[in-house]
């Protein structure tokens, strides 16, 4: 799981793909920054030395030698004043450009990462989904991709500008003094190696306190659902004392990692305050030692080696932090490429896109299954005509869903044949195949949007009247003008929670809209009663003949009107015939038919 | 109650009284708050002194103008050294002590919080969302702690900064000292209007943000429907203007927090730009003996007025930042004490827990032992007045006696349970508990002696054992064993590779829900409760467990006043007396012989029933 930086640099240059100059730019724009951040330093120095005290600035000979011919400007302190605030602002424009360049690489890529991963998990075939939790990939899809933007907009820069600022102070005081260069950074490596350490060692401690803020928040949320189990057993008592000390270990842990934090925060506090008092006593030391002489060590040099080191040790203390996050931004980046490596839907054939799919369903053959080749539908053959209303009934997990779920494609057949007249349904493209087939699945999801959008949804420029009749055949239409907004109700999660049945019903004036050749139900009125069930048929009985109806269930009301009805037991087809046909044969049609019969016929029930 | 958990505060203004009543946590800890808030203080103090001390060293030893020495540089430097481990020191006292103040203060918050919570009524639970609680419990509550012990050190630190290092810079020039400070206002100012404007925009990127995680959610539910509708594409491009919002709001929000760093620095940059002008010019007078109208100044008060001057700044956008935080935070703080001052709509009387005891703390030598027979006594309720559920209800059931409930959802079947519970009391009327109204006993004593199967079997986060001993923690091993085998779950518990020590996951996550089921009958029969109320589950489970619950059902129900929510026709069958619920009333009330006899309700109901069952039979 760890072994993919390749992909996971992909992943990231892919993202970035079109806002790589924004961090170029934003590169740039670090080094100016801390140009002109150096620059007021030098400013101060360069007003202590020449214009305060007339000596020789450490400037570079052509630059000194221009500022000397404009002696009566330059040698003035408002001219130091007005060059100190002209620098200030060109780094706190340079800081500001860097910032918004930054932000916006580090927030296209994420906008980038997102959409691919939305794309893709709506590309990836049908069955991803069944094994999937929900929560695990929105939180991969949220959070993970937040870190590793985090990661770019904050650290990848920090770490830029502490290289610069290093080698630039570096290059600037060896320029001026190398013994003084040395000693300026004498603690540098020690508070670096001390961050390291220090990051790393205590990982482990912030895990425990997530941990242990995990366990408390779990025991709440349990005694917040459970709370009528709570109280029928009066165990308030217990469930205080388990909080009670969830409650104590969380606080232990956090104190504890407070502690390491203070004595981090604080010991590196004392290191970073000896260096600034060691660059200045040696500061002094060298004016005085070298007092005098051609190669003094100025008043504006102490001034500029205090304010370099001070600049730079503070950042030093935050080496190891960075490379924590980029230890979690290579975990997040993992578990987003395990995502982006499930295989996305094929066509498995010739992709053909025109051609006429209204004709006979002929099923030849047709084994499929998951873990065998016909663990779920073992060689089944049937053909149905044009026009045809199909009745499908089956025990639990007979392969009745499966088998409506292969004629779109959801899954491919492991062998035989699906053809839609005459053409083998492998060679159709997806489109085409599953624009001409309306299905209504036996738990359907409706869009969190309003009620018309939902019906609509494959058509969106059907008019008001088209609408209308849709939900009245679904016998939802009533149901959907008895809310306030009527149709403009939104549903789902922000919304209405409509009933299971509603729900199917809205569903169903969904496919129906659809003026698909082919439609199919699976299951799709089970939570729905049985008068609107008897409702919805009848509308169902005017539109036979106009193309296939698979409809599955096991209500024989439903059932016995199908012109061909199949039977499937444990995979396989046991019987096909029409209800009459059936009804004399000793098998599950029969059996369910009596049962559903039964009270109807007479008093034997107790 | 369904308030959205990413609430504003929308310019709001910060209400004190709140934030008092919240910093007496605090107040709590007096020996902790001392030791913080003396040593911000020091820590203060030394470093306004850092200044000071670098204008002593530029002043005696290179001396500017005159000879300069290192006699005692070396003495310098300790001193130096000392005050940096002084000041590291008390450095690292402040953080510890906020840490614990934070800690403490969140602690004890939550522990109020939750006992508060273990007393509310289900008037309460019934319109409160568990992730509502969460919110609170968890984030707001933390929330808040951070804010109290943590602005503390920005307001010790921050004000006892800027006024140590305004009384050096007078002491060393108090004419330059006012030139300097006029910018102080104007830049506290800006400083509060851009942290606010910059919070506001971050709230707008947050929203954006849960936009996109229900995005997210609704692409990944809803992909199956998705491709059965070809959907895919378009879906997708829906998703890219949300994601394009969010990008837009976040790059606003985050350009918006980039602009405060130019503006403050540029304002500072006047400041110590001034101070180095008129200073410097003033030195340079001073060095040649002219009188200037800042009076005296030497090199190094100009080295250290530049220091000062470029670090007020810090400690000013802090306070200023402490204000806008306030205010983003009121909105916690208003509904951590909103849940903290929820009251419960049913507890004891005085009197009664005086005799009884509290939940907390039973007095169970005074309880007296409770035989099971439930009266309910021209009782009223509703849980809104406009929607009356039960009126004038009368209903005895005798001790042992087990009574089935059937009837359609919102009939009323839960809330005759949820009274006989005491989860909710009689609007009017009485409910006697051995010829005595319940509410003349303790809550404790009547759920003390209460079992309760839900339809959705709720198990906690632990071992099977665990969850089996919940009503009595002290039951021993044996004890455990024979509960489970008496309802026929050691079946399954022995099968599971650590037997009773297995891990059930969190909210048993790892058990079917069948298997669920077994462990909370087990549960019941542990407690050994005299009323026993079960509510019944109407999904499906394999035939197996369904005969092995249904078995468990029957020993549970032996010899206890039992109410039962019934769907399973054994069951109902079974029950001593059938009673069919209509629009809150009891519409028939008999045996099942005598039910079936008057061909009503219950007949038609027990025929669907029964032709359902066997269809279902037929199809497995």
């Amino acid at each position: 799981m760890k072994k993919q930086p390749n992909k996971n640099r992909a992943l990231v240059l892919n993202a970035l793909h079109g806002s790589k100059r924004y961090l170029l730019l934003a590169a740039v724009e670090v080094i100016l920054a801390i140009l002109t951040l150096y620059c007021t330093s030098y400013v101060t120095s360069y007003a202590l030395d020449y214009v305060l005290l007339g000596d020789d600035p450490s400037l570079p000979g052509w630059l000194f030698r221009f500022l000397t011919a404009h002696s009566s400007i330059t040698k003035t302190f408002w001219f130091c004043a007005l060059m100190f605030f002209v620098f200030t602002v060109l780094n706190g424009l340079f800081t500001f450009l860097r910032r918004r360049n930054v932000s916006l690489a580090s927030e296209q890529m994420a906008k980038k990462m997102r959409d691919v991963l939305y794309r893709h998990l709506n590309a990836v075939p049908y069955h991803y989904h069944k094994n999937v939790s929900t929560g695990d990939l929105v939180q991969r899809c949220t959070s993970d991709v937040d870190t590793v933007r985090r990661f770019i907009s904050n650290q990848l820069m920090e770490i830029v500008r502490i290289v610069v600022m290093f080698v630039t102070a570096l290059v600037m005081m060896l320029l001026i003094d190398w013994r003084m260069a040395l000693i300026s950074m004498v603690t540098l490596p020690i508070l670096s190696t001390l961050s390291f350490v220090y990051f790393r060692y205590v990982r482990k401690y912030f895990a425990e306190a997530d941990e242990a803020e995990g366990a408390l928040s779990t025991a709440i949320q349990e005694n917040l659902t459970g709370v009528r189990v709570v109280r029928a057993f009066g165990q308030q008592r217990s469930e205080y004392d388990k909080f009670t000390e969830l409650n104590k270990d969380y606080r232990k842990k956090n104190v504890f990692l407070n502690r390491l934090m203070a004595y981090y925060w604080s010991g590196s506090d004392a290191i970073g305050y000896l260096q600034i008092a060691l660059t200045l006593v040696f500061g002094v030391i060298f004016y005085v030692r070298t007092h005098g002489t051609p190669d003094a060590f100025t008043l504006g040099n102490i001034y500029l080696f205090v304010s370099l080191t001070n600049r730079l040790t503070w950042p030093v203390r935050q080496l190891g932090r960075i490379l924590a996050d980029l230890g979690k931004a290579t975990v997040s980046l993992n578990r987003l490429n395990e995502i982006l490596d499930a295989e996305a839907e094929k066509e498995p054939g010739k992709d053909l896109k025109d051609v006429s799919l209204e004709g006979d369903i002929t099923f030849d053959h047709v084994c499929f299954g998951y873990d065998a080749p016909n663990d779920v539908l073992d060689d089944i053959s049937f053909t149905v005509h044009a026009g045809q209303t199909v009745a499908i009934l089956g025990s639990t997990g007979s392969g009745k869903s499966s088998l409506v779920q292969l004629l779109q494609r959801l899954y491919t057949t492991t062998s035989g044949t699906i053809s839609l007249a005459g053409t083998p349904i492998n060679d159709i493209d997806h489109e085409t195949l599953r624009k001409n087939i309306a299905i209504v699945l036996q738990e359907p999801f409706l869009y969190s949007r309003t009620i018309r959008e939902n019906i609509q949804l494959v058509r969106p420029d059907a008019s008001e009247e088209e609408l209308f009749a849709a939900a009245k055949e679904a016998a939802v239409h009533d149901v959907i003008l008895q809310f306030a907004d009527g149709y403009d109700t939104i549903v789902g999660e922000r919304g209405v929670t409509l009933s299971g049945g509603q729900q199917q019903r809205v569903a169903i004036a969904r496919a129906l809209m659809q003026n698909a050749p082919i439609l199919i139900f699976d299951d799709s009125m089970s939570a729905v009663d049985t008068e609107t069930d008897a409702k919805i048929r009848e509308s169902l009985r005017a539109r036979r003949g106009k193309g296939i109806l698979f409809l599955i269930s096991h209500r024989i009301t439903t059932l016995c009107e199908a012109d061909v009805i199949l039977v499937l037991e444990h995979g396989k087809l046991v019987q096909m015939g029409t209800h009459e046909s059936l009804m004399q044969e000793d098998g599950l049609y029969r059996r369910i038919a009596e049962i559903q019969d039964a009270p109807k016929k007479g008093g034997e029930v107790a | 109650m369904s308030m959205d958990n990413e609430q504003d505060f929308q310019g709001q203004k910060v209400d004190l009284k709140l934030w008092k009543r919240l910093f007496r946590y605090a107040l709590r800890n007096k020996k902790a708050l001392v030791q913080d808030i003396i040593a911000l203080v020091i820590v203060a103090v030394i470093d306004a002194l850092y200044p000071y001390l670098t204008r002593f060293a530029i002043d005696t030893f290179v001396n500017p103008g005159g000879e300069p020495s290192t006699n005692g540089v070396w003495i310098f430097g300790i001193s130096y050294a000392v005050l940096i481990l002084v000041q590291s020191f008390f450095t690292m006292l402040f953080i510890k002590r906020s840490g614990d103040i934070e800690m403490a203060i969140s602690y004890d918050i939550r522990q109020e919080a939750f006992l508060h919570l273990q007393n509310l009524s289900f008037s309460f639970y019934d319109k409160t969302s568990v992730g509502y609680l969460m919110a609170r419990m968890v984030s707001d509550i933390g929330r808040i702690s951070e804010m109290i012990s943590w602005s503390m050190v920005d307001v010790f630190w921050s004000s006892f900064y800027i006024v140590f290092s305004i009384v050096m810079m007078f002491v060393f020039n108090w004419k330059l000292t006012l030139i300097v400070l006029a910018v102080v206002p104007p830049l506290a100012i800006i400083s509060y209007i851009l942290q606010k404007a910059i919070l506001k925009y971050q709230r707008a990127a947050r929203k954006q943000n849960s936009r996109i995680t229900g995005a997210f959610n609704e692409g990944i539910m809803g992909a199956m429907t998705t491709k059965t509708l070809v959907r895919e594409e378009a879906n997708a491009k829906e998703f890219e203007t949300i994601s394009t919002d969010m990008k837009k709001a976040s790059v606003k929000a985050q350009v918006l927090s980039a602009t405060f760093f130019p503006i403050i620095i540029s304002l500072s940059a006047i400041a110590t730009a001034v101070a180095l002008m008129l200073g410097g010019a003033a030195v340079n007078a001073t060095l040649s003996g002219l009188p200037y109208f800042l009076g005296a100044i030497t090199a190094g008060t100009l080295v250290s007025f530049i220091t000062y001057a470029s670090g007020l700044f810090d400690p000013i956008q802090n306070l200023a930042g402490i204000f806008a935080e306030l205010q983003s935070a009121q909105a916690s703080a208003e509904r951590v004490i909103g849940l903290l001052d929820t009251k419960s709509d049913i507890t004891d009387t005085p009197e009664v827990a005086a005799r009884y005891g509290t939940t907390m703390e039973p007095k169970r030598e005074n309880w007296e032992p409770l035989i099971g027979e439930i009266t309910f006594s021209h009782v009223d309720f509703y849980y809104k007045e406009s929607e009356p559920l039960l009126k004038d209800f009368n209903l005895h059931i005798a001790p042992g006696e087990t009574i089935a409930l059937v009837g359609e959802t919102g009939a009323g079947k839960s809330t005759i349970v949820n009274l006989i519970c005491r989860f909710y009391e009689p609007v009017s009327g009485q409910i006697l508990i051995d010829g005595k109204d319940y509410r003349e006993r303790s809550e404790l004593w009547l759920q003390s002696n209460l079992g309760y199967v839900l339809q959705q079997p709720h198990l906690f986060s632990g071992t099977i054992r665990d969850n089996i001993r919940f009503g009595r923690p002290d039951a021993t091993d044996a004890e455990v064993a024979a509960a489970a085998k008496m309802v026929h779950a050691d079946e399954f518990i022995l099968h599971q590779a650590k037997g009773y020590d297995t891990d059930v996951g969190e909210g048993g996550v790892r058990l079917s829900t069948g298997q669920k089921q077994l462990i909370s009958f087990a549960r019941v029969i542990l407690a050994n409760p005299q009323i026993f109320v079960l509510d019944e589950a109407t999904s499906s489970i394999d035939t197996e467990t369904e005969q092995i619950i249904q078995n468990a059902i029957t020993t549970v129900l032996e010899g206890r006043t039992s109410i039962v929510v019934a769907h399973r026709l054994s069951t109902i069958r079974n029950a001593d007396r059938i009673l069919v619920i209509r629009n809150g009333a009891i519409t028939e009330c008999g045996t099942h012989e005598e039910l079936l006899a008057l061909g009503g309700y219950y007949h038609d109901l027990y025929v669907h029933q029964f032709r359902e069952d066997a269809l279902k039979q037929a199809l497995q």
